[in-house]
């Protein structure tokens, strides 16, 4: 029996004897994105129950337990941990570390103490958005977006908050960069850029969003923090600034931002279905460069958050043309997914639900996006509960449900174990009802008027929030129960196959499970496509002696 | 560090061999990743000459008066030096590729002096601007200033992207002082240079920003009537 990478690692400095620091010290991209992991939920059940007070205080009118000034604290906190703490970085540092160099063949990524350093430019980023809390006014009040002026005026820790975030921005551009490299260097031989598994494709268009996008953000805050210690007056009006350039310099980065979640998310979808489908994928091509499509028109769509911020009737037309001309390659996405499902052998196991619940929530996400991309209609729905809904739908019922779905595909691979299936199965559906109880009210509520980020409100909109409390209650309990099951599976699960799922891509054609120290034993010449079945069984086998095709 | 690189090798069906890339010892590798990060660079300093261009068309006036009172002998005087440094760090490279580690050192060294010129210059112009009362958080350039919007926003900008571009010359001196030390221990050798290459386009960089800064800020006034100071 040979030695996993549990056993065993390489570290940045030397080689440490206790376990704990070979931990904090290792380079080596599986535990490196078991880490960050192990982090980022921490942080995403932080961030989970501030959200859960806030429904607790909108269970009823009036203010119950927190007051305004908390309120708005309680949902910058949510807002930041949510978006930068976890989402923006979570798929590509999880995943993207842990399968994407397994799935090109590569012993490692391209700069390994980058990485390692890049986990604890991470930490340090969360180490100074928690401090943030407890020193000077407490944590920002101005939503995740710190928009100018306000940010440059309240009392709150804004500053704080800002370094964390232009930190945690400087570790998702190392991230993105080692990726890019690691995808152009070091796929193994043969195997073109369309040879790739599909979410390698996702991770590698959302590295040059992490790369290019990253930075403006970065000097945004940056300009912002100097207009706040020393008042240069780039943003602030009293010195003939412009409040509107920081929303088009946010937004430059921030809209490219929600495909940086959603594709590597895209990305999962498209191992999942064709691996349970049992067929090959439908159209690999058009879902291969929609990714790289989506990226691409993602830069030209960011004026679509500033239809009521003042901006020329011209300049809403053209940012409306081009958002819904996203729509465009998320469409083919989703048609091939659906077309790969056609005629397939589908095998509904834990994984497959999560993506077909997926795709039934994302969609209800990507055709609410499509009206308020619409002048007249955002105008009207502009800051209601009808766009945190969208918002919710597409981020949470998109990327973090896909990332569930990836969770449970490569439990296996990553751990060696099998999770319960049934027990799983009933944890989605929890998942599954909350969500939908929770948010679906709030598209009503806020087509009615409700405001987002409000404490109180009339009590005609009190019917929505009781419904969403109570479908809080079931989703949070069924996130629960899921990580009982995750830790259950780990601990006390049967002992695994390195391919339990027959899937086809370089990441199961290990030869232990979990994966040794060094990925594949040997590397393989790739000469076949990445999802190739015959009659519901993968066509390319290998000795993993020499891994050598034998099919 | 035990993890050196025995080239791997995968056979294809035909039993033809084919090398597999490592990461360890991967040149290109490591010159592609420093290119992308020189870009995050490009991005990073692009979106102030943006905010710059963007001021620029709202007060034309006020930033060609506020040009106009730069020292453009200083500035261009940096602009020399700075452009005389890449040329030695250049030539620093190329002793380097050939062989004579002396002469890249000793081109290192002649960088670093002309990058620390650059500074002691800056700070001279600086403080100068102090006493003409135009520093951040002072003076003209506070809120209740009568000094035109306009002008406020050009000094802003100015203050901001020379003390960036300032500070990543303070870094450049950091990393080549750095490779100094890497070279004096054997790390960095004509055989394996990635270290002295990336340094090298990371200066090329850096007075590249120079180049679009210097004509932005202190060249666009240079035909009003003022004149420099």
């Amino acid at each position: 029996m040979s030695k996993t990478y549990f056993d065993e690692t390489h570290c940045a400095i030397g080689h440490p004897k206790s376990t704990f620091m070979q931990w904090m010290l290792t380079i080596d991209h599986k535990r490196i994105g078991i880490m960050y992991a192990a982090v980022m939920f921490v942080f995403f059940f932080v961030a989970v129950f501030t959200a859960f007070a806030m429904r607790l205080e909108l269970f009823a009118p009036g203010g119950q337990y927190m007051d305004g000034d908390t309120f708005n604290q309680a949902f910058t906190l949510h807002g930041v941990i949510m978006i930068f703490l976890f989402i923006i970085p979570g798929i590509p540092a999880i995943f993207g570390n842990i399968v994407m160099p397994l799935m090109i063949g590569a012993k490692d990524v391209s700069f390994p103490r980058l990485n390692w350093f890049t986990f604890w430019l991470y930490i340090a980023g969360c180490c100074i958005a928690l401090a943030s809390l407890f020193i000077g006014e407490g944590v920002a009040d101005t939503g995740w977006t710190f928009y100018a002026p306000y940010s440059m005026n309240t009392g709150t820790n804004v500053i704080m908050a800002l370094v964390a975030a232009f930190v945690l921005g400087f570790a998702s551009i190392l991230t993105g960069l080692n990726f890019l490299v690691t995808i152009h260097r070091l796929r193994a031989p043969g195997m073109t850029f369309f040879k790739m598994p599909l979410f390698v494709w996702g991770i590698y268009a959302t590295a040059w969003i992490q790369l290019l996008a990253t930075p403006v953000v970065g000097i945004t805050l940056v300009l912002a923090i100097l207009e706040k210690y020393f008042g240069i007056g780039i943003f602030d009006p009293a010195k003939g600034g412009d409040p509107v350039l920081f929303q088009h310099l946010f937004w430059i980065y921030s809209h490219p931002a929600v495909y940086l979640m959603i594709l590597p998310a895209f990305g999962i979808m498209s191992e999942i279905i064709p691996t349970f489908s049992r067929k090959e994928v439908f159209g690999y091509r058009t879902i291969a460069l929609s990714s790289a499509s989506i990226a691409g028109i993602g830069y030209l769509v960011w004026g679509h958050h500033l239809y009521t911020s003042g901006m020329s009737d011209i300049a809403k037309t053209v940012f409306s043309f081009l958002t819904f001309f996203v729509a465009i390659p998320t469409g083919v996405k989703f048609y091939d997914w659906v077309a790969t499902m056609y005629q397939g052998k589908i095998v509904l196991s834990t994984p497959m639900i999560w993506a077909l619940g997926t795709i039934i929530t994302f969609a209800i996400g990507g055709i609410t996006g499509i009206t308020i991309t619409m002048i007249g209609m955002d105008v009207h729905l502009q800051d209601t509960y009808y766009t945190v809904a969208h918002f919710h739908y597409a981020i949470l019922g998109g990327v973090v449900f896909l990332m569930f779905a990836g969770m449970h595909y490569w439990f296996p691979l990553i751990t060696g174990k099998m999770y319960n299936e049934t027990k799983a199965k009933i944890a989605f559906y929890l998942n599954f009802i909350g969500f939908n109880l929770l948010w679906f009210p709030m598209f009503i509520a806020g087509y009615y008027g409700m405001p987002r980020r409000y404490f109180d409100y009339l009590p005609e909109f009190q019917i929505y929030h009781q419904i969403s409390f109570i479908g809080a209650v079931i989703f949070i309990t069924g996130l629960i129960y899921m990580f009982w099951v995750f830790f259950k599976g780990w601990t006390k699960g049967e002992p695994t196959t390195p391919n339990p799922w027959h899937a086809t891509t370089l990441e199961w054609h290990l030869p232990t499970s979990p994966p040794p120290l060094d990925n594949h034993s040997k590397v393989p010449y790739v000469d076949f496509d990445p999802y190739e079945y015959k009659h519901g069984e993968p066509v390319v086998k290998f000795n993993y002696e020499t891994m050598q095709r034998i099919d | 560090m035990g993890h050196e690189y025995v080239p791997e090798i995968a056979i294809d069906r035909d039993g033809n061999q084919h090398e597999v890339q490592g990461w360890q010892g991967d040149f290109y590798g490591g010159k592609l990743g420093f290119w992308l990060f020189m870009l995050t660079e490009v991005m990073m300093f692009g979106a102030m000459f943006l905010a710059l261009a963007y001021y620029n068309t709202l007060h034309p006036q006020d930033f060609l008066d506020a040009s106009a009172s730069l020292n453009r002998l200083l500035g261009g005087t940096n602009t020399v030096i700075l452009l005389v440094s890449a040329l030695t760090m250049g030539l620093g490279l190329l002793r380097m590729r050939a062989g004579d580690v002396k002469g890249a050192k000793l081109m290192i060294w002649a960088t670093i002096i002309l990058a620390v010129a650059f500074l002691v210059i800056k700070g001279f112009e600086w403080t100068a601007e102090y006493h003409h009362g135009i520093f951040l958080m002072h003076d003209k350039l506070l809120p209740e200033s009568s000094l035109p919007f306009g002008q406020k926003l050009f000094f802003g900008l100015y203050f901001s992207m020379t003390g960036l571009h300032g500070f990543h010359i303070i870094i450049g001196i950091g990393l080549m002082l750095w490779l100094l030390k890497r070279i004096n221990a054997g790390k960095v050798s004509p055989e394996h240079h990635i270290l002295h290459w990336n340094i090298a386009l990371y200066w090329d960089i850096v007075h590249l920003i120079w180049v679009f800064v210097f004509p932005y800020y202190y060249m666009i006034g240079a035909g009003g009537a003022t004149g420099g100071h």
